[in-house]
C-alpha cells in the first residue's frame, strides 16, 4: 500500500493487467508519442495527460500501438480485435470525441453479443476523460456517461477516486463485455492510498463513502467528493447523510440505492452531466417508481443547467454543482413539509 | 508575379500581427492568467495570410484548434481574440469558447474547432452554401497533416468532387500531430491523396509568402471559375508545442532554432521586398511598431475588462426555445 494518484492508479492497473495477459494490448493517438519524430525518443509523450507513461518501453511495438488521428478506424479496430482474441483497451483521449467513432461502439461493439445470438464476445474497454472544470470548454469537457448508458450492451465504469480508479480498470480488462471507462480529468493528481498488488472491485455494487440517517445522497465520479464534502458540513448541523458512489452506470446497483432510500426517505442525486435524460433522471425515476413510499421529501437532483460547458472560469463555475449546492439541496428536503394532508 | 502594394503590406502587416500575438500568449500564458489550451501558430503565418489574401468576407473558412493565425488573416479584431482567449465578455465569443472556439460568422470564419476534421466537412457545406446562392464565394479548410487521417477529411475530399464543389482543401502541413510525426502517421502522400479522389493539386514553402501566395492564388481561382475543388498542400513547421506546456522533447534539439533562423516567414518577406526596393525597409518598421502597439493595448485591455455574468450561463444554448 502506497499513496498514489489517480493517473498512477490507472497506470498500474494497465501494467499489471498486461503483465498477467498478453493478449491486453494498449491502442491511442500519442499513448506513446514520438514516434515519427526527429528526436527518435519513443514514448515521449504517454499519453496527452501522461497517463500511459512508461508503458510502451515496457511493452514495445507489439503491445501498445500509436495510431493516427482517425478514431473511427481505430476504436473499430479495437472492437474487431476484441471479437477476435485480442483484449484491447483504446484510449479516445477526450471522451467528446466519441462524435468522431460513434458508429463502432454503439452499432457494432454493444450490439455483436445480442445480434449474434449470443454467440461473440466482445472484450474492450474504451478509455476517456470527461468532464468541466479544466477551462476545455465545450468540445473538451461534457460528462457523457449517459449516453454510454443508454445503449444496451455497454457497460460503463465512473470512478470516484485512485482507489476506485485502479480496481474498476482491472475488473473492466478482465470483463468480457464492452466497457467505457471514464476518467475526470481535474482528478489525475488526486492521492489517496492505493494496494500495490492487483485487485478488482465487481461491476454492479455500489460503495457507500457515509452513512447516515436523514438523506441519501446519490453522487456519480467526481461529484462523490463534492457530496462526501457536504455530508461532513451538514453532519456539523446534526443532518447526518448517506452518500452512495454507484461506481458502474451500467450496469446499476438499484438495491442498495433503494435500501438506503427506504431507510432516509430523502433523496439528493448528484450528476455533472447535461440534465435532461441523465443519470439523475434515470435514478429519480428508479425511486419513484419502486420506492415512492418511503419519500417524506420530493426528490432533488443537483447538476449544472441544460446548455454547453462554457470557457470562461466565471461561467464554468456556475455550471458545475459544487459542495455548497449540494448542502442546500440536502437543506431543502430536509425543511420539507408535506402541505396537503393524505387521505 | 506581380503583387500589388496595398496587398504586400497588408499581408505583411497580417504576418506580423499574428507572430506578435502568438509570441505574446506565449509570454502570458507561462503566467498563468490565460485559462485552457492553446496552441499556437508561430512559424506558420504565411500560410493564413497568403491564403486569405485571395478571399473576401463572401468566402468562408474553417479552422483548426491552432486557429488563431486564421482568425487574424480573415480579418477577426485582436482585441476581440485576446478578451475572448482571457475569458471576457468582450470576447468575440463573449468569453464562451475560448482560444480553440474563434469564430466570426459575419467575416466568414466559421471557428477554430476543437475536433480534429471538424473543418473540411463544414466547408463542403459553406462551398455547397456558395455554389446554391451564387455569390460567387468560395470555402476554405484549413486542416493539418494529423486531421488528413480522420475519416471525415477523407470523405469531405470524396464528397467535393462528387457535388463539384467550388472548395479548397488547404493541407497545413507541419510534419506532426501532436506528439506524432506525419512519417509514423500518413500512409502516402497527401498528392497522392487528392489523385486519388481525381482533385487538382498545389504544393508550396509554407514558410514563403510568395509561394503561398502564388499556389493560392492558383487553386482558388481554379475553384472560383466552377472547376470544382483543389487541395493545396502547405509545408510548414511550428515553432511551440502542440499545445502550451508541450517540452517538445520527440523534436530533435536545435530543430526550432534552425527553422526560426532559416524560414521565417517575415524575415524572408523584409529580405525579399527592400532588396528589389518593392517597400521602403521604414514601411515595414512603421508597420511593426504599430503592430506591437496594438498587440499591447489588446493584451491591457483583455486583462481588465469585465468578465462574463452569471446570466450568460444559459444565454444563446438555442436562437429560440
Ligand atoms: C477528433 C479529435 N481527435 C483528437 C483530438 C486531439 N488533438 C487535438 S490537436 C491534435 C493534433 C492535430 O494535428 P494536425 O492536424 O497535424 O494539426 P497541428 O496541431 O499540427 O496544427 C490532436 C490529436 C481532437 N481534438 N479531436
Ligand atoms: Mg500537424
Amino acid at each position: 500500500m502506497s499513496k498514489k494518484s489517480f493517473r498512477q492508479a490507472i497506470n498500474e492497473a494497465l501494467r499489471q493487467e498486461m503483465q498477467r495477459d498478453p493478449r491486453v494490448v494498449l491502442i491511442g493517438e500519442d499513448i506513446a508519442g514520438g514516434q515519427g519524430g526527429t528526436a527518435g525518443i519513443v514514448d515521449a509523450w504517454g499519453g496527452v495527460l501522461g497517463v500511459t507513461k512508461g508503458l510502451y518501453t515496457e511493452f514495445g511495438a507489439e503491445r501498445v500501438f500509436d495510431t493516427p488521428i482517425s478514431e473511427a478506424s481505430y476504436i473499430g479496430a479495437a472492437v474487431g480485435a476484441a471479437a477476435t482474441g485480442l483484449r484491447p483497451v483504446a484510449e479516445l483521449m477526450f471522451v467528446d470525441f466519441v462524435g468522431s467513432c460513434l458508429d463502432q461502439i454503439m452499432n457494432q461493439a454493444a450490439k455483436f453479443r445480442y445480434m449474434f445470438g449470443g454467440k461473440a464476445r466482445t472484450p474492450l474497454v474504451i478509455r476517456a476523460m470527461y468532464g468541466a472544470g479544466f477551462n476545455a470548454a465545450a468540445q473538451h469537457s461534457q460528462a457523457l456517461y449517459p449516453l454510454f448508458t443508454h445503449i444496451p450492451g455497454l457497460k460503463v465504469v465512473v470512478p470516484s477516486s485512485p482507489y476506485e480508479a485502479k480496481g474498476l480498470l482491472i475488473e473492466a480488462i478482465r470483463d468480457d463485455d464492452p466497457v467505457i471507462f471514464l476518467e475526470n480529468k481535474v482528478m489525475y493528481d488526486d492521492e489517496e492510498d492505493v494496494p500495490d498488488e492487483p485487485y478488482s472491485i465487481p461491476f454492479g455494487e455500489a460503495n457507500l463513502t457515509r452513512e447516515g440517517d436523514d438523506v441519501t445522497i446519490v453522487a456519480f465520479g467526481r461529484m462523490v467528493n463534492f457530496a462526501n464534502e457536504a455530508a461532513d458540513r451538514l453532519e456539523k448541523d446534526g443532518i447526518s447523510c448517506t452518500v452512495i458512489d454507484p461506481r458502474t452506470t451500467s450496469p446499476l446497483d438499484a438495491a442498495t440505492i433503494l435500501e438506503c432510500v427506504e431507510d432516509t426517505g430523502r433523496l439528493v442525486i448528484v450528476d455533472e452531466s447535461s440534465p435532461r435524460c441523465n443519470m439523475a433522471t434515470d435514478v429519480a425515476a428508479l425511486v419513484a417508481e419502486e420506492a415512492f413510499d418511503a419519500l417524506k421529501a420530493p426528490i432533488r437532483r443537483v447538476g449544472p443547467p441544460h446548455t454547453p460547458v462554457p470557457f470562461a472560469t466565471v461561467l464554468e463555475k456556475l455550471y458545475l454543482p459544487d459542495a455548497a449546492r449540494i448542502e442546500s439541496a440536502v437543506r431543502s428536503v430536509m425543511a420539507y413539509k408535506k402541505t396537503k394532508q393524505d387521505a | 508575379m506581380q503583387i500589388a502594394h496595398d496587398i504586400l503590406l497588408r499581408s505583411y502587416r497580417s504576418m506580423r500581427t499574428i507572430r506578435d500575438f502568438e509570441e505574446r500568449l506565449h509570454v502570458e500564458f507561462a503566467t498563468g492568467e490565460i485559462p485552457g489550451f492553446v496552441h499556437l501558430y508561430c512559424g506558420e503565418e504565411a500560410s493564413a495570410v497568403g491564403v486569405c489574401a485571395h478571399l473576401s468576407e463572401t468566402d468562408t473558412i474553417a479552422s483548426t484548434h491552432r486557429g488563431h493565425g486564421h482568425c487574424i488573416a480573415k480579418g477577426v479584431g485582436v482585441d476581440g481574440m485576446m478578451a475572448e482567449i482571457y475569458g471576457r465578455k468582450s470576447g468575440v465569443c463573449h468569453g464562451k469558447g475560448g482560444s480553440m472556439h474563434i469564430a466570426d460568422l459575419s467575416l466568414g470564419m466559421l471557428g477554430a474547432n476543437g475536433i480534429v476534421g471538424g473543418g473540411p466537412p463544414l466547408i463542403c457545406g459553406a462551398a455547397l452554401s456558395h455554389k446554391v446562392l451564387k455569390d460567387g464565394g468560395v470555402a476554405v479548410a484549413f486542416y493539418g497533416d494529423g486531421a488528413s487521417n480522420e475519416g471525415t477529411t477523407l470523405e469531405s475530399l470524396n464528397l467535393a468532387m462528387v457535388w463539384q464543389l467550388p472548395a479548397v482543401f488547404v493541407c497545413e502541413d507541419n510534419g506532426y500531430g501532436e506528439a506524432t510525426g506525419a512519417s509514423y502517421a500518413c500512409a502516402g502522400t497527401q498528392k497522392a491523396r487528392a489523385a486519388g479522389f481525381g482533385m487538382p493539386y498545389f504544393d508550396c514553402d509554407g514558410t514563403d509568402f510568395f509561394a503561398v501566395y502564388e499556389a493560392a492564388g492558383q487553386a482558388i481561382a481554379h475553384a472560383r471559375a466552377g472547376n470544382g475543388p483543389v487541395m493545396l498542400h502547405v509545408n510548414l513547421a511550428r515553432w511551440y508545442g502542440h499545445f502550451e506546456g508541450d517540452a517538445m522533447t520527440y523534436r530533435v534539439n536545435g530543430e526550432v532554432a534552425r527553422e526560426r533562423a532559416e524560414h521565417d516567414c517575415l524575415k524572408n518577406f523584409r529580405q525579399r521586398v527592400t532588396e528589389v526596393s518593392l517597400l521602403e525597409p521604414s514601411a515595414l518598421d512603421e508597420i511593426d511598431t504599430s503592430v506591437k502597439d496594438e498587440i499591447e493595448a489588446a493584451v491591457k485591455a483583455a486583462k481588465s475588462a469585465p468578465l462574463p455574468e452569471p446570466a450568460d450561463l444559459e444565454a444563446d444554448v438555442y436562437v429560440s426555445y
